[in-house]
């Protein structure tokens, strides 16, 4: 079939999604769409210089940031570097062969941080795979999530010790978990009790691309039906490795929450003050029983989608150039500076702390051990298990035959 | 392309060009399969020059990849589908269980759905979980599937045109590790394959232990082969080629000959092919066997972290281990 024989999709009216478009490939009838703009409801306290707007529907989320403190404005600064070294620390570690991948959350730490620094201790997350930020906001060791990268483990972390599940990469899988851990946390009656050291959230890390799979949709229909506590949280940058957001879906994602039953919100994900505040809003809602809350964090995956991915292939440098000078640190670092909230010895040590950290990741990770070869049956099953048992004894006597010199 | 070097992955990318050429209505279906070219380039170059409508890069979802081909197919289309890795087939197993497998017989014949399914399989690369597994038995245990894999360029290039063709479903298992393994190939259109989609090949003979094997543990069994030779040593390799069904002709006589046999696949050895053919061979051949068919596969765990890899897969040492075994008897 050639291009000729097909009709083009005529123009409907799409409403609001409709808006000049950046991409080149786009299937017909498919509005085009600015890739840098998300539009007239998305949510922003900070503009890209940095100075204190009220931009969106943010009227909800304007008592949050009234909230905060200066301390606390510099700690999750603090955070955004501290977690954007550690990105880069494994991007390095990758290239230096120590890691086998790494997939980086480079442009997307004020998403993370944000969403992680909202949450409270007994709140609950399930991450995808690029969650580094809510795994160091949620006190997660970062050389926990080195080991699948190396290959040494699947995870392997203890998800109980920091209420932050292991990494997904089935994509969608983790969704429905977190709303089945949210109805969980129903039946314990720790919702709407009013007691904030009780009272549970539950939070569902995805995609832009993950919107589209069976299971996201499926959580968000059993979140609805339940009334759960669950905060759905889309990190939309704008790629689901060569696909653009026009491949996965029409109507954002933010919009498609209301046909659900529950509330959608887009924010600047590139802000970590509005992200911070309309995370909190929604933890909140769905820790006093007032359910589901579906954000979606506009921002930019910066980088390749992992270290094995060329995205010169699909995508234009200009692009990428955009976003740049959306950065969320140099945002957030104007900010502080603009209303006299940290001054530069603030900044130094904030930087000093960052390479000391990195030092720490890399000699850890370089000094991690390789599993003893007969690990690899262990923790098949929770209970004795023949089959393993009897494989595990073949392999000890196999190796024990090499070294016996025959 | 005679007396040229062909990586497999060439191979596939040129077979599935030949196949667009000749049929308008073949489509590519897979995620990522459009620009990128897949993320292992199988598909490189072919939106680019048949277009977006018969190159379909499409929405993150493998239940909805399937069940569309269905649909597409259908409606007289022929899709190809590309799984990006094997470990994301799951969310589409519905789909393939329920409807693909089961189209045409529960239509009473009236309805098909000529497609073919790409699984890039297997382990070796290093990977992350669920990208290095080796699922074929679940669908070779599924009737109306047609289960076959590639192991070689030249079979690339030909099987791919095969399956396309097969007015069935095809499951295409490819061994990802060989994508970038050249061969010298002879690939001569005018004459067409050189053998049936279904058909084993005899790679090497020998008299002593028959090794079966397919994808990527053929290459591992022909250098088993070599070695055991010189330690003076006659192993016949056989690349099974297709799963479902089997070439049990070609197995069964180099079983009566050697009277030992050895399977080997990445896949766990619990109810894996090598259970099928052995239960097979003993049947066909029990009095000319002079040992049990024997299996080296992976261990009956889930696919471990890339570091025990090594040890998970059959390597040439397992093999040969396995071999020494069957000569023993
Ligand atoms: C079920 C499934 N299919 C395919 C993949 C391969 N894959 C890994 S990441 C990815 C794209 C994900 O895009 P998105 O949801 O936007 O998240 P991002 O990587 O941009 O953070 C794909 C297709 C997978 N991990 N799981
Ligand atoms: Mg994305």
């Amino acid at each position: 079939m050639s291009d000729q024989d097909v009709a083009p999709v005529p123009e409907r009216d799409l409403g609001e999604i409709s808006s000049p478009h950046h991409h080149e490939t786009v299937a017909p009838g498919v509005p085009v769409r600015d890739v840098t703009d998300g539009g007239p409801e998305m949510v922003q306290f900070l503009d890209a210089d940095g100075k204190r707007v009220s931009r969106g529907n943010c009227e909800p989320y304007e008592p949050i940031l009234e909230g905060l403190d200066p301390e606390t404005m510099r700690s999750l600064y603090r955070d955004l570097v501290l977690v954007r070294r550690v990105d880069a620390e494994g991007h390095a570690l990758q290239r230096q062969g120590e890691l086998g991948l790494w997939p980086s959350l480079l442009g997307q730490e004020a998403a993370q941080v944000g969403a992680g620094r909202a949450m409270s201790t007994q709140d609950y997350a399930f991450p995808g795979y690029r969650e580094h930020g809510v795994a160091w906001c949620k006190g997660v060791p970062p050389l926990n999530l080195l080991g699948m990268f190396r290959g040494v483990n699947h995870g392997g972390w203890d998800s109980n010790a920091n209420n932050f599940h292991l990494y997904t990469i089935v994509i969608g899988n983790q969704m429905l978990h977190a709303t089945g851990y949210a109805m969980g946390v129903q039946r314990d009656g720790a919702v709407g009790t009013g007691d904030p050291s009780r009272d549970t959230a539950v939070m569902a890390f995805t995609g832009d691309g993950g919107t589209a799979q069976g299971d996201y949709n499926e959580a968000l229909v059993f979140a609805s039906v339940a009334h759960a506590p669950v905060v759905f949280f889309v990190q939309n940058n704008q790629w689901a490795i060569s696909e653009p957001n026009e491949r996965q879906f029409r109507v954002p994602p933010y919009q498609r929450a209301k046909g659900f039953g529950f509330p959608g919100v887009r924010v600047d994900g590139n802000d970590v003050l509005a992200v911070y505040a309309v995370t909190k809003h929604a933890l909140d809602e769905a820790r006093s029983g007032q359910g589901p809350t579906l954000i979606e964090a506009f921002t930019y995956r910066m980088g390749a989608h992992t270290t094995s991915d060329d995205p010169t292939k699909y995508r234009v440098s200009a692009e990428v150039d955009l976003w740049r000078e959306k950065d969320p640190i140099k945002r957030m670092r104007s900010h502080l500076e603009r209303e006299g909230i940290a001054d530069p010895a603030f900044f130094d040590g904030i930087d000093a702390e960052a390479d000391a950290l990195a030092a720490e990741i890399r000699t850890g990770c370089q000094n991690m051990p390789d599993p003893e070869l007969p690990t690899m049956f262990d923790k098949v099953y929770a209970e004795q298990h023949p089959v393993i048992d009897r494989e595990r004894a073949e392999l000890i006597a196999y190796h024990a035959g090499f070294e016996e010199g025959n | 392309m005679a007396g040229q070097k062909l990586t497999l992955a060439k191979g596939l990318n040129a077979g599935l060009r030949a196949a667009m050429e000749k049929d308008a209505k073949v489509v590519l279906m897979g995620e990522d399969i459009g620009k990128l070219g897949g993320v292992f380039r199988i598909t490189e170059g072919l939106q680019k020059d048949f277009g977006e409508e018969r190159v379909i890069d499409t929405p993150l979802a493998e239940a909805g990849i399937l069940g569309t081909a269905v649909g597409l197919a259908l409606r007289g289309y022929r899709p190809v589908v590309e799984i990006q890795f094997d470990g994301f087939i799951y969310p589409a197993f519905d789909q393939i269980i329920s409807q693909v497998s089961k189209m045409h017989s529960r239509s009473l014949g009236y309805l098909k759905v000529p497609m073919v399914i790409r699984v890039p399989f297997g382990g070796g690369i290093g990977a992350v979980e669920h990208h290095s597994e080796s699922n074929e038995a679940y669908f070779a245990h599924t009737a109306g599937l047609r289960v076959v894999s590639c192991s070689n360029p030249e079979d690339a290039y030909w099987m791919i045109q095969q399956a396309i063709e097969c007015d069935d479903p095809v499951m295409f298992y490819e061994p990802k590790r060989r994508y970038h393994e050249r061969a010298e190939v002879e690939i001569d259109d005018a004459a067409g394959a050189p053998r049936g989609l279904h058909e084993a090949q005899v790679l090497r003979e020998g008299t002593d232990v028959t090794l079966i094997a397919y994808g990527p543990m053929v290459k591992t069994c022909m250098e088993a082969a070599g070695a055991a030779a010189d330690e003076g040593r006659s192993l016949e390799v056989i690349d099974l080629r297709s799963l479902s069904p089997l070439d049990l002709d070609t197995v069964t006589a180099s079983a009566e000959k050697t009277g030992r046999v050895v399977v080997v696949h990445e896949a766990s050895t619990f109810l894996g092919m090598g259970a099928e053919i052995a239960a097979e061979i003993q049947q066909k051949c029990f009095y000319h066997l002079e040992a049990p068919v024997l299996r080296v596969g992976g261990y009956n765990i889930p696919y471990p972290p890339s570091r025990f890899e090594e040890e998970f897969l059959p390597n040439l040492d397992r093999v040969l281990d396995g071999v020494d075994k069957a000569l023993a008897y």
